[in-house]
């Protein structure tokens, strides 16, 4: 799967990384918590998330996220849309809840960045 | 035996600035990356130092972050001008956090991020003085080391 098709499942808007839409996407990690993001996210997955701010951008840089998910209908601040064009990291914007995007990416075969807690490194 | 030095430097980081928060972990991770160090440990070393950047800015008034490399570890020190740390062994607890609505809002602040750095780093140290400030020593050994773990151990 591409970025373009996560666009079509989740009839989400492209904010940032137009240019960016065939990149590949396997695995997805959904949290509105940064710190459980760095605790358990693994490269190259999407990052599915209400929050908007430039730290969510921070964070998906660090760990070299694909790309980011904003759920419900959120839209980022200026300076987080700023930055992640700065930064080259797309941000697509769905009016799905948290819920229903994880649901809908994984019935299509986005896999989590780990199934459950323990033993992973 | 000897340990080289191959690139030391410190940054600052200004406390309650949450603007710039992440912008010294960025410019360590490219760092690493131009230094040719594996992948890998240029991830872990980001995220314990983008941790540890988070705190300063949620807790001190100001801070600085030094990172150096060697053939042997990428050690950063993480060393704040804050209130403290009261009570180092509950801190260190996953869920404990006395962090600020403000820091919440963020996505941090649910007493993870210690947790986090202690996760990726294979050796931790801190200290604190109430009052002063908290120290953070943190190491991530070479991958070198990690695929020839009969060479002998160099305590940095």
């Amino acid at each position: 799967m591409t970025l373009k098709d996560v666009k079509e499942i989740l009839e989400a808007d492209v904010l940032v990384g137009n240019d960016q839409l065939d990149k590949p996407v396997k695995t997805a990690f959904a949290a509105d918590l940064m710190s459980d993001v760095l605790a358990f996210a693994k490269p190259e997955a999407m990052l599915l998330t209400g929050l908007t701010n430039p730290q969510v951008v921070r964070t998906a840089d660090i760990l070299d996220i694909t790309a980011i998910i904003m759920v419900r209908g959120k839209k980022p601040t200026e300076e987080t849309v700023k930055l992640a064009e700065e930064l080259k990291i797309p941000i697509l914007s769905t009016k799905y809840i948290l819920f229903e995007t994880s649901g809908r990416l994984h019935a299509r075969g986005i896999k989590g960045c780990i199934e459950k807690v323990g033993g992973e490194t | 035996m000897g340990v080289t030095l191959n690139f030391e430097k410190s940054f600052e980081v200004e406390g309650g600035s949450f603007q710039n928060a992440g912008n010294v972990s960025g410019q360590i991770k490219g760092i690493l990356k131009d230094l040719g160090v594996s992948t890998d440990i240029v991830r872990r070393i980001a995220i314990i130092c983008y941790e540890s950047e988070i705190n300063i800015v949620s807790y001190a008034k100001r801070g600085t972050i030094t990172l150096s490399v060697t053939d042997e570890a990428v050690k950063i020190e993480a060393k704040d001008e804050g209130p403290g740390i009261p009570d180092i062994e509950l801190a260190m607890q996953e869920g404990y956090s006395t962090a600020s609505p403000a820091v919440r809002e963020m996505g941090f602040g649910a007493g993870m991020g210690l947790a986090n750095m202690k996760k990726y780093s294979d050796h931790l140290i801190i200290t604190s003085e109430l009052g002063v400030g908290t120290n953070v020593r943190m190491t991530v050994m070479n991958f070198q080391k990690i695929l020839h773990p009969d060479l002998p151990q160099i305590t940095l």
